[in-house]
């Protein structure tokens, strides 16, 4: 078996779990944002109620979840390591260095990264964990469905009142926009994909995304706290 | 032109270095080792020792040049080596901060002089071709198609001079190491051993301690040679296959 481990240490096969993690990351981002935009709809939460209790009741979508947890899981835990032996490979650090021959995000992604994780905390913390593991959401019932779903409506309607919650949602999605804006193209060079025929669409679609995906989710927590 | 130099002085591998201040006068056509050949003659004549560099051609075509300036390996042109850079550059007064390539893969011989035989090494664990190909007109007999041949061209471009290295804040080697793959990947003596040379330089260059890429490009800014990342995605895709397609492991 040790070719596999050779392969799984070498730096092209840890660049390579980070690439693969990432893209599944961001294939979860649109469905997860698809999902959320429900929170737009003046139904009195009846559709996003819904939805939150078929995600979190259907036992293939559990799969998915638990592979979720793990990709994220796997995805941070790897990135640090990486970026602890990059700063390492330099024990001594140059008296002056260029900074217009990369990007701000491409130089700290691992903060960027961390920043995000802190942010995905406090987020899991407030309504996954409510959601799956306390009784503190009340339940539900609504005309047309069966079964009684758990209010989680009402508790996102309280946390996009609170001003730092929001900051904090905001700060974590900037974080999230940047740490796409370089993650989204270097996933696909260290597959291998670059070639002066797509790779310019490439980039392209990586600054749309890593723009349009965060602010679909900014759009939430800011209609609740000044419109709603 | 009067210029004020911030040099790092290094007595050797395991001294302690530190930055000297120096004034030299320097004219606009002079290149940028002349400028420091002046400064060197200044020292021997006060006997003091003369500052440590690399040179050879001076014509950028060796590699052997280095030093970072003003936080740039080669310093502040394009394509561009420390030997082909100008005094024109620069304007009366300039302070210069001089530093050798850092990395831990490239220790410190003396001041601006590092060490590169991790380059050399990574070299001899697969960047060859190990039958012999004649000479000159025994590869003119074997037709290859323009396009490819200009893909190994430009990535043969390389000179090893390591820039790339010293500029990655990873200090990683891939530009380096996928330069030297598809310069020979691209031509049809060097298809035969394609898949294990990647195996085989990729782990030579993860046992020199080099970092590991994170696409930030920052070594295709600064090669003087232009060398361009799609031969680092070329690169992976030969690993990510040769892992799966040879025998060893």
């Amino acid at each position: 078996m040790s070719w596999i481990t050779n392969f799984l240490t070498s730096s092209l096969g840890k660049k390579l779990v980070m690439s693969l993690t990432g893209l599944f990351l961001i294939i979860f981002l649109v469905v997860h944002l698809a999902g959320n935009l429900q929170l737009l709809f003046d139904d009195g939460g009846e559709a996003f109620n819904i939805y939150a209790h078929m995600m979190s009741t259907d036992p293939l979508i559990s799969v998915v979840a638990y592979g979720l947890y793990f990709f994220i899981l796997l995805h941070i835990v790897q990135g640090i390591l990486i970026a602890f032996q990059n700063r390492g490979a330099r024990k001594v650090k140059y008296a002056m260095s260029n900074r217009k021959s990369n990007t701000f995000a491409s130089r700290n992604m691992m903060l960027l990264g961390l920043l995000i994780f802190f942010f995905l905390a406090v987020h899991m913390g407030d309504f996954w964990y409510k959601m799956k593991f306390t009784n503190e959401l009340d339940m539900v019932t609504y005309a047309g469905y069966d079964a009684a779903v758990r209010d989680l409506y009402t508790r996102v309607n309280a946390a996009f009142q609170e001003w730092w919650i929001v900051l904090i949602y905001i700060i974590g999605l900037i974080a999230l926009a940047l740490h796409l804006w370089h993650g989204f193209q270097s996933a696909f060079q260290t597959l291998g994909l670059n070639h002066k025929k797509y790779t310019p669409i490439i980039q392209g679609l990586g600054k749309i995304y890593s723009i349009v995906i965060p602010i679909g989710f900014a759009i939430i927590p800011l209609y609740y706290f000044f419109v709603k | 032109m009067k210029l004020k130099l911030k040099i790092w002085r290094q007595k050797n591998q395991n001294s302690r270095g530190g930055f000297s201040n120096y004034t030299v006068e320097a004219s606009p056509e002079m290149s940028f080792l002349e400028m420091l050949d002046v400064l060197n003659q200044q020292l021997i004549e006060n006997k003091e020792e003369p500052v440590a560099f690399e040179h050879d051609c001076r014509e950028g075509i060796c590699g052997t040049c280095s030093m970072v300036i003003n936080g740039q390996p080669h310093g502040p042109m394009g394509l561009t080596t420390t030997c082909q850079l100008h005094m024109r550059h620069y304007k009366d007064g300039d302070t210069i901060v001089i530093e050798p390539f850092r990395a831990n893969s490239f220790p410190v011989i003396k001041d601006l002089v590092v060490d590169r035989a991790s380059f050399d090494r990574i070299i001899e664990a697969g960047g060859f071709i190990s039958v012999n190909t004649g000479q000159a007109p025994d590869g003119n007999t074997i037709p290859i198609e323009q396009d490819e041949a200009k893909k190994s061209f430009d990535a043969a471009a390389c000179i090893g001079c390591g820039a790339c290295v010293a500029a990655c804040p990873n200090s990683s080697a891939m530009l380096f190491t996928a330069a030297k793959v598809a310069h020979l990947g691209h031509l049809p003596q060097g298809q035969v051993e394609q898949s294990k040379r990647v195996k085989r330089m990729i782990a030579q260059m993860d046992k020199e301690g080099f970092g590991n890429c994170s696409n930030t490009y920052a070594c295709e800014a600064e090669c003087p040679k232009g060398i361009s990342v799609a031969n680092i995605a070329k690169m992976n895709r030969a690993y990510f296959s040769a892992v799966v397609s040879t025998d060893e492991k």
